[in-house]
């Protein structure tokens, strides 16, 4: 009998779409190739997109100010709180305002060795070039970005890099680039060209002839289960850390869309890959729901340390000075507090392994701000970052002007997810991803500051682009309606999916089961991954899978408002990409970014790549629940940006 | 601690509410209010019941989404969101009134459970700069003074969670309106919808069914982002302004 673990390697990806050519024309040229759409023909062109954060958000907004008719959908009550807006610290661009040597071909640079070079040179290029437009953008929107005494644009830095070229609202950055993405949206609403269905859930993909032609949705007010129909289908839905229970994603924020997208054929990329964002508030009991991040911006003021002796339960400031260790400041000399994200989120974990761990339970560290204190004056400080501090005094009771803040790593974001072309297609032809729900471009570790970027990149400039070029050369696809039996097929399925969930009525919740998949991954999936380790995962997922299916109890009818329906019907999908993440994390035997393979690693602990065996992404190809995948690997061709092994020191 | 819980519990929108009694035990200071009504919830499952809707999302006090009304008070005793609330602002044997969001123009979808969709309205009616994607001019083309990018960011940071609305004893929306009136009115780049905006947007709200102002100023107490009580003056001279200045 074949199990899960024993995949096939299929073909190649044969085409990713990038242009060939002098790095830094490819995008003009690819926008020059692309057919357009007559501005009059655009309205006859219907297009979905599922999601309403910065890169749903944006890419809505742009289509219909395009012409297009724009049908989108979102699980919140309003589109205005979709998880974008929690991110905290800034957006990265390369406006070199800071004359401090940045430019568009070092963020290139940092982006793709800050990604452990394994993402797409082509795209990660595009990337850097288009920042310089989203602030242009988003300052034309209103975004109250930081500014100086001169009214210009304030920057600061952030992990990973040498210059100051992160722009920021206060420690709200998502939260305004949002609501500028959300204006820009309601506008559209109010015009009519935009479609919006708030508190609308989608639970499949219709896919006809091979192209993807609408969802399956259900009304999470009413529990009324329809089908939406178009000519192409953009997902903007995120990325799957809740797959860990604890994260620092929304309660709500789920996989459903990309897996059941996978689930009918697009390749998933990459599912191992995930950060572990090193500055968040460490866990008070069983009863956590969420973790809460602190923006990394603390760590250019901020100095991490642990005690240098093993158990010292001394309180931090009856710590002296040559009795602290700061191990990033020791590590790494050069880039200090601020190494990339990985970095510094298993050096705490080995610091904590070691037993110098701080707070209840040893599972944390400091975070100490009393230099920057006494270098720049509490009210510089409280001006740079008062609203963490406050944050982190509400949840903690404890004062961070007084008392050093203890953080722990914590799931953040997913580099993962669909597999996309150079036009953000996936494998399933007029079906795109943007934002965090695709493989993106940030390889096995994002730079802080860079999600923001490419979710607003793919919104506003790639995607309105390229998906021109789609609905050109499929002009007429022929109206899909209700009746179609495919339409019908996966509308079946649906329900019965959802009756089964309501019925089985067994004794354990949603939440038990999201808890114990989520704790295994944690263990197994995290910070550190071994062969055992991951072998033992993927023999526990299928019991626990099974068990859900017999014990499962969710309350109430499937025609209501019916929270536990909907969170039962999410850890299903989570059960099936938890595997899917593990097999990928086994097959990767080497360490690199967000990845570490503890069987891979330089004599001093470090990531330790294996370029000659792993330079590829690897898409995944679905073939049944449970059963052995396919892999697909896309060769990672490197000709601007020639791998090294990452030094920080 | 052990506390005793008086839940509003409403079916749909078209039935009778009524407030139901919970007893849970074994509740850690430290868990956040939500968590305490995870909790409730999971034992309620368990038995066999309904569990107590409510709105919940990032529970880090920035989607706006958690909309409670604690013993009497939107968000409960302390200035910031449901989901920022913790325990330990509560003693063991208390006993706790929740309830939903009260405004004509919140109407209960489920238990604690509000629509607010006309919040989204006010904001289509003008609530944004008209400035279609790749229009912008460069980002330093128009400086702005930082006193006025910040007094924009204070008004920015309002989260549309309808507290202000909820505190009110007129159920209006001032606050909520014109903190997105003010954002946008202080800056050069929202100047020149500076009057329809403004006008639009009221008349949005009026017609949404939200109350009048008598300037009580319960809507800035409650206010989890401390928008400041000020920006409704703002926004009335803002529309005498416009009103006088535009024909309509």
């Amino acid at each position: 009998m074949t199990t899960y673990a024993d995949y096939t390697t299929g073909d190649p990806v044969a085409d990713t779409k990038a242009p060939s050519g002098p790095v830094h024309e490819r995008w003009d040229k690819r926008r020059f190739e692309a057919k357009l759409v007559n501005p009059a023909n655009r309205r006859k062109h219907t297009v979905i997109v599922v999601g309403t954060g910065l890169a749903g958000g944006s890419a809505g907004a742009t289509l219909a100010e395009q012409g297009y008719h724009v049908v989108q959908f979102c699980y919140q009550d309003s589109p205005r709180r979709a998880h974008s807006i929690a991110a905290q610290g800034g957006i990265n661009a390369a406006k070199n305002y800071r004359n401090d040597g940045d430019s568009i071909h070092r963020l290139f640079y940092d982006t793709v060795k800050g990604g452990d070079f394994r993402a797409r040179e082509s795209n990660v290029h595009r990337l850097a070039q288009i920042s310089v437009e989203i602030i242009d953008q988003c300052v034309a929107q209103g975004v109250p970005f930081a500014r100086e005494y001169g009214g210009l644009l304030d920057t600061r830095s952030f992990g990973g890099v040498q210059v100051s070229r992160t722009f920021y609202a206060r420690g709200q950055t998502g939260q305004q680039l949002l609501l500028g993405a959300y204006q820009a949206l309601s506008r559209q609403i109010a015009a009519g060209n935009i479609e919006m269905h708030p508190r609308t859930e989608m639970l499949d993909l219709i896919v006809v002839d091979g192209r993807a032609r609408g969802i399956v949705a259900r009304d999470l007010i009413t529990g009324k289960i329809d089908t939406y129909f178009a000519d192409a289908v953009v997902l903007a839905s995120g990325g799957y850390g809740n797959v860990f229970y604890l994260s620092t994603n929304a309660m709500n924020s789920n996989a459903t869309a990309i897996w059941r997208a996978h689930r009918r054929g697009a390749y998933f990329a990459n599912p191992c890959f995930t950060q572990i964002h090193p500055t968040c508030i460490p866990r008070t009991g069983d009863h956590q729901s969420k973790l809460t991040l602190m923006s990394e911006s603390l760590r250019n003021d901020g100095r991490i340390w642990v005690p240098k002796a093993k158990g010292d339960t001394r309180p931090p400031h009856r710590i002296p000075e040559d009795e602290r260790d700061y191990y990033l400041e020791r590590i790494y000399p050069s880039f200090g507090n601020l190494v990339p994200r990985d970095i510094a989120s298993r050096a705490a974990k080995n610091v904590c392994d070691e037993g110098r761990g701080v707070g209840p339970g040893g599972q944390g560290v400091y975070l100490d701000f009393a230099d920057a204190i006494q270098r720049m004056g509490r009210k510089a400080v409280e001006a740079r970052y008062g609203n963490l501090f406050d944050m982190y005094q509400r949840i903690t009771d404890e004062d961070p002007y007084e008392v050093p803040m203890r953080i722990y790593p914590a799931v953040h974001y997913t580099m993962g997810g669909l597999w996309v072309d150079y036009d953000l297609q996936t494998t399933i032809p007029g079906l795109f991803a943007v934002g965090e729900a695709n493989f993106s471009d940030h390889g096995a570790n994002r730079l802080g500051a860079s999600a923001l970027m490419q979710g607003l990149a793919d919104g506003y400039f790639v995607l309105p682009a390229t998906i021109n070029d789609y609905l050109a050369r499929h002009p007429h696809q022929g109206e899909v309606t209700g009746d179609h039996p495919v339409v019908q097929e996966v509308l079946a399925e649906t329900e019965d999916r959802i009756n089964l969930l309501l019925s089985v009525d067994g004794d354990r919740t949603p939440d038990s089961f999201h808890r114990e998949v989520g704790e295994l991954m944690w263990e197994f999936c995290g910070m550190a991954r071994s062969d055992v380790g991951l072998r033992k995962a993927l023999e526990r997922i299928p019991q626990i899978r099974e068990e859900f299916w017999r014990r499962i109890k969710v309350p109430g009818t499937g025609q209501e408002f019916n929270q536990s329906l909907e969170k039962a019907n999410r850890v299903v999908d989570y059960l099936e990409l938890a595997e899917l993440m593990c097999l990928d994390a086994l097959h990767r035997t080497e360490s690199c970014g967000g990845h570490f393979r503890e069987e891979s690693q330089t004599p001093d602990g470090e990531a330790a790549r294996k370029d000659e065996q792993f330079s590829y992404a690897a898409a995944w190809e679905f073939t049944g629940t449970g059963e052995a995948p396919v892999l697909h690997k896309e060769d990672l061709v490197f000709e601007y940006v020639h791998p090294t092994q990452r030094s920080y020191a | 601690m052990k506390l005793t819980l008086r839940v509003w519990r409403q079916k749909n929108a078209d039935a009778d509410g009524t407030m139901s009694t919970y007893e849970v035990d074994g509740i850690s200071p430290d868990m956040s209010f939500l968590e305490m009504l995870d909790t409730l919830n999971e034992e309620l499952i368990l038995k066999g019941e309904d569990p107590v809707a409510f709105d919940h999302d990032c529970r880090e006090g920035i989607c706006g989404a958690c909309s409670l009304v604690i013993n009497g008070d939107a968000h409960g005793p302390e200035r910031t969101t449901t989901c920022q609330l913790h325990m330990r602002s509560f003693r063991d044997g208390d006993t706790i009134d929740i309830e939903p969001w009260r405004a004509a123009a919140f109407p209960v979808i489920k238990d604690l459970v509000v629509d607010r969709s006309a919040f989204d309205r006010i904001i289509q009616a003008g609530g944004y700069i008209t400035a279609p994607t790749g229009s912008a001019p460069e980002a330093h083309a128009t400086p702005v003074p930082k006193p006025d990018a910040d007094l924009a960011f204070e008004h920015a940071e309002c989260i549309g969670c309808g507290a202000c609305v909820a505190a009110c004893p007129n159920g209006a929306a001032m606050l909520f309106t014109s903190a997105k009136v003010n954002h946008l009115n202080v800056l050069p780049q929202g100047a020149p919808e500076r009057e329809t905006r403004v006008l639009d947007m009221v008349a949005q709200m009026d017609e949404e069914g939200f109350g009048g102002c008598t300037l009580a100023g319960e809507c800035a107490t409650a206010c989890p982002k401390g928008i400041p009580l000020m920006s409704i003056t703002s926004m009335n001279k803002e529309w005498l302004r416009a009103t006088r200045k535009v024909k309509r």
